[in-house]
């Protein structure tokens, strides 16, 4: 069975920075949230923490494209981990974990497991 | 037809070659694979072995994984005995069960020798060999405070090496005259024996201990013949091997007189049916203590199980290459010239510490043997000559020489036949890499894959790249200086492009110039060109997301996603009013303080959002940033020159903070170093940066393009008696030059030793204007020296920059849950995660 989940509003748009990421705080932990405005979505969200470090950076990598795929490089060690899908590029073996994202008005919402109280509430 | 059982007792490097061999090998179809190890662990990188203290883990050193065993069928038996073999039933014992066997192979390795002293099996008495060894090493060094390894061949100074690494005082005791009596004479013995003992570690020679008793000082005393004696906490044992021939001897396998089991040159023992390959196994009276031959008898016994007769294992070469505690030491062939008529030729420069012997035919025509100790640059081309040999040139001792006294440069990979071999671990020959070259290899990774060819030990990596950049070039294969996928340029062409057209975004550029959204290596590139040219603030909202992280938060990310700070501090010369302002901030932010080598104070540890209030206070105390993040001048050490030392002829302080004003800020392809001495006693260490200034009677000596850190270059002398006008002149021309022509991370060093024309042509450049572009480079500096604004102070008093400095936008008093610490010497630092 799907766990419940909700939509969680994390920041607005003015929080957004064009071609970067920013990192927003979540009920299932830290989320790096990237803004590609040449991109069709242009929104993308994973996991903040660096699977090689345990660090909490991957907002503060630099994005690109590899062979067309959307990424990001990770700023301690420089893997790429794809915007998509969250897969390291370097070692397919490791991923990290991808949210769904979009845009409510001015807000971005991003899609997170409901914790056990609200989804009763729900 | 059932399946016959193949049964390989022993999971070493070597039996675990065998399985990747055998696998491989059309015969594996009909085997089912038993395999018992005797250790825990899988088979593992046993060469490496003193890289466990230096962080590695059984995992970093595994050979295979488990999976692999799986996916081939193996039945693996780890931690499992064999106790005895029954040639007549062909079966063998374990605790635990009966096994039946059609072929049995035999890879039991060897043990390490202890000598037989009174007292050498009381506690804290150890070996060398295994993981569980080393587990038990690390035990007994708790509380330890000195380590003695009984032993100074190869082995016993791995393990110095590892008593070193857990923090111990380390001694080897060595009964032979001198370190490595096998493979080094008494000349490199000693030069070897000086350079380790100026790393810490004590070497005793001509030391035969009598007996080991209780100490008073230490847990331990070595009691010597010649009544001397030394205290210890622990000892290690590595006096050499023993082949592990116990099962073979009891089952009745013929053994050599001296242990070993005897096999033939398809590595079959005595029985038929039973095989014996590695460290165990004795072929012609000798036993073979490297991997490579191993790796040898494991390819030859595979390809007998395949019927194939006519491979046959017939010895092997015993060079060997390697680093001792960081010592290079080198020894090839007949290192001891025991070849009758054999002649040496010997070069030893006991000033730099390099000591090279080459034992060369009655005839000069062949190299039979050669010894190396400081500087292994010359065994590859060395060996070559041996293995294969290939004829002697006229003067052979210019193979050795420095290349200041005539010395010849490497013999290139043309002059190599194609039987030469290129990885011994593997027994890659250059022919095979030609030939996995013309199968469609295009590139040093696919051909390392295809062939495994430096896989091994590792050392014959710069000799197969060089191999393959030839072969490669002969195919007309061109070597790509592209910049990335984005990008058909090089930096260097890229810079003409958006000066030329005055681009002054990413997005301009790649739209006109490139194709996709960029990346992590032409971001960055792009950012430092557009800097260069038209120095804006590097946090104007186009250029932020094209940084790294450091230069974007404009701070140096640690291991656990923290910031250090490195305020300037022009030519180190500091107030204690401002020495005090960095104390306090330190404090309160409880943040790690360590002084760099660049005569600056680094402050570790601050959280991003930490980082704007932080230098909002350094800011009010008068500091600047100090680019310690950037690819941008760094610092300008100096000594205290005239103005206090009694032998300084110029204000080197003085001149230091001239040339950090001038050119701070500046964006360069890479860091940026300088420092100015204030006499010729050199105090400031300025021949090993990219601009060194030494002061003389009339002015400044200018050095230029040294290089410290991983790749030292002593810098070159440039000018001479400049005045304090002409000396910055000069800078300015050639930094800029720099800026403008180097490739991406190419430091000043590397830079100019791939310039056409080299030292020379850069001084007609700059000293003669050969391209009259001097005055436009000086322009250029100008420009840039005159727009330079603290990137920090600029951020700090903009709110909408400050907002980038947010940790999580949505949750500012939410601390990062991974930032966890410890404290350690008074100061605060990360916990490691365990290993």
């Amino acid at each position: 069975m799907k766990p419940r989940t909700r939509w969680e509003a994390v920041c607005t748009v003015d929080d957004l920075v064009p071609e970067s990421g920013i990192a927003v705080w979540t009920e299932e932990g830290p989320v790096a949230v990237f803004y590609l405005p040449h991109r069709l979505p242009a929104l993308f969200a994973i996991s903040h923490t660096d699977p090689f470090s345990g660090a909490n950076v991957l907002a503060r990598g630099i994005t690109g494209d590899l062979k067309g795929e959307p990424v990001v490089a990770s700023p301690l060690y420089k893997q790429h981990f794809s915007l998509l899908t969250g897969v390291c590029l370097e070692d397919d073996t490791v991923r990290v974990k991808t949210y769904p994202v979009l845009l409510d008005g001015n807000q971005i919402r991003l899609e997170v497991r409901a914790n056990q109280r609200e989804s009763i509430a729900a | 037809m059932s399946k016959k059982t193949l049964i390989v007792v022993g999971n070493g490097m070597v039996g675990h070659h065998f399985l990747e061999q055998f696998c491989a090998s059309p015969a594996a179809a009909d085997f089912e694979i038993i395999v018992f190890g005797e250790e825990k662990q899988l088979a593992y990188d046993r060469v490496h072995l003193s890289e466990y203290f230096g962080g590695s883990s059984h995992a970093d050193l595994a050979m295979g994984t488990l999976e692999w065993y799986t996916e081939q069928g193996i039945q693996l038996h780890l931690n499992e005995q064999v106790t005895g073999i029954n040639r007549e039933n062909r079966t063998l014992e374990t605790p635990r069960g009966s096994y039946r066997y059609d072929e049995l192979v035999l890879a039991t390795g060897s043990y390490p020798f202890v000598p037989p002293i009174k007292g050498n099996d009381r506690p804290h008495c150890l070996v060398y060999r295994t993981l569980d060894d080393l587990d038990a090493i690390r035990a007994s060094s708790e509380g330890a405070r000195t380590g003695v390894v009984v032993g100074g061949g190869l082995l016993g100074l791995e393990a110095a090496n590892a008593l070193k690494s857990l923090g111990l005082e380390a001694h080897v005791v060595e009964f032979a005259p001198r370190l490595m009596p096998v493979q080094l004479d008494a000349d490199g013995g000693a030069l070897l024996r000086h350079k380790i003992e100026e790393l810490g570690v004590q070497v005793h020679t001509e030391k035969a201990t009598t007996a080991i008793t209780e100490g008073e000082d230490a847990r331990l005393r070595m009691n010597f013949s010649d009544e001397s004696f030394l205290e210890t906490d622990l000892i290690v044992f590595s006096a050499g091997i023993r082949p592990q021939d116990a099962l073979a001897r009891a089952s009745g396998l013929e053994i050599g007189e001296r242990g070993g089991i005897v096999i033939d040159n398809h590595c079959t023992t005595s029985d038929p049916h039973v095989h014996a390959i590695g460290e165990c196994a004795l072929w012609e009276q000798k036993i073979f203590g490297l991997v490579a031959p191993g790796y040898t008898m494991a390819r030859t016994l595979s390809s007998a199980l395949n019927g194939d007769r006519d491979t046959a294992f017939t010895g092997a070469d015993m060079s060997t290459k390697l680093k001792l505690l960081g010592v290079d030491v080198g020894s090839i062939g007949d290192a001891h010239a025991q070849t009758p008529g054999a002649r040496n030729i010997r070069f030893n420069d006991e000033q730099a510490g390099h000591y090279r012997r080459m034992v060369i035919s009655e005839d000069g025509k062949t190299l039979l043997g050669a010894i190396l100790v400081g500087d292994n640059s010359h065994y590859d081309t060395l060996l070559q000559y041996a293995l294969n040999g290939i004829t002697l040139p006229e003067n052979p001792e210019t193979l050795i020489l420095p290349e200041s006294q005539g010395g010849a440069p490497a013999l290139g990979p043309d002059a190599l036949p194609e039987t030469a071999s290129i990885c011994s671990c593997h027994n890659v020959t250059k022919g095979d890499i030609c030939g996995a070259i013309d199968a469609g290899c295009s590139d040093l990774g696919s051909v390392k894959a295809e062939t495994k060819a430096s896989t091994g030990c590792g050392g014959c990596t710069a000799l197969l790249k060089n191999v393959v950049d030839s072969e490669l070039e002969k195919r007309g294969v061109e070597v790509s200086k592209d910049l990335c996928e984005h990008f058909p340029y090089s930096r260097q062409e890229l810079f003409h492009l958006v000066k030329v057209n005055g681009i002054r975004t990413f997005r301009t550029l790649i739209s006109q110039h490139g194709k996709g959204h960029g990346c992590d290596i032409c971001k960055p590139a792009v950012a430092s060109i557009l800097a260069t040219c038209w120095n804006e603030h590097i946090l104007a909202t186009d250029h932020v997301p094209l940084q790294d992280t450091n230069d974007t938060f404009m701070a140096n990310m640690q291991k656990n996603g923290t910031y250090s700070i490195v305020p300037r501090i022009p030519g180190g010369e500091i107030t204690p009013d401002k020495l005090i302002v960095l104390g306090e901030v330190a404090k309160e932010y409880d943040l790690y303080t360590k002084i760099t080598g660049g005569q600056r104070v680094d402050l570790f540890g601050a959280t991003l959002s930490q980082l704007p209030e932080i230098w909002e206070k350094l800011i009010a105390a008068g500091f600047e940033t100090g680019h310690a993040y950037g690819k941008s001048l760094r610092t300008v050490k100096s000594c205290v020159g005239n103005t206090w030392c009694r032998y300084g002829v110029q204000d080197s302080v003085g001149m230091a903070i001239r040339l950090e004003d001038r050119y701070k800020g500046l964006r360069a392809p890479h860091k940026v170093k300088m420092a100015v001495s204030g006499c010729t006693r050199e105090c400031a260490e300025a021949q090993s940066k990219d601009f060194g200034v030494i002061a003389t009677e009339n002015g400044w000596n200018l050095y230029v393009c040294g290089n410290g850190g991983m790749r030292p270059r002593h810098a070159d002398l440039f000018a001479t008696d400049l005045s304090d006008e002409e000396l910055i002149r000069t800078i300015d021309r050639v930094v800029m030059f720099y800026v403008r022509t180097a490739d991406r991370l190419q430091r000043t060093s590397v830079w100019m030793e791939n310039l056409e024309g080299g030292l020379e042509y850069l001084k007609q450049v700059v000293l003669e204007d050969s391209l009259g572009i001097g005055a436009e480079l000086e322009e250029h500096m100008e420009g840039i020296v005159g727009t330079y604004q603290c990137e920090w102070k600029t951020a700090v008093e903009d709110p909408e920059k400050r907002k980038r400095f947010r940790e999580f936008v949505n949750a500012p008093s939410q601390c990062d849950p991974v930032q966890e610490w410890t404290v350690e010497r008074g100061q605060r630092r990360p916990v490691l995660e365990s290993a």
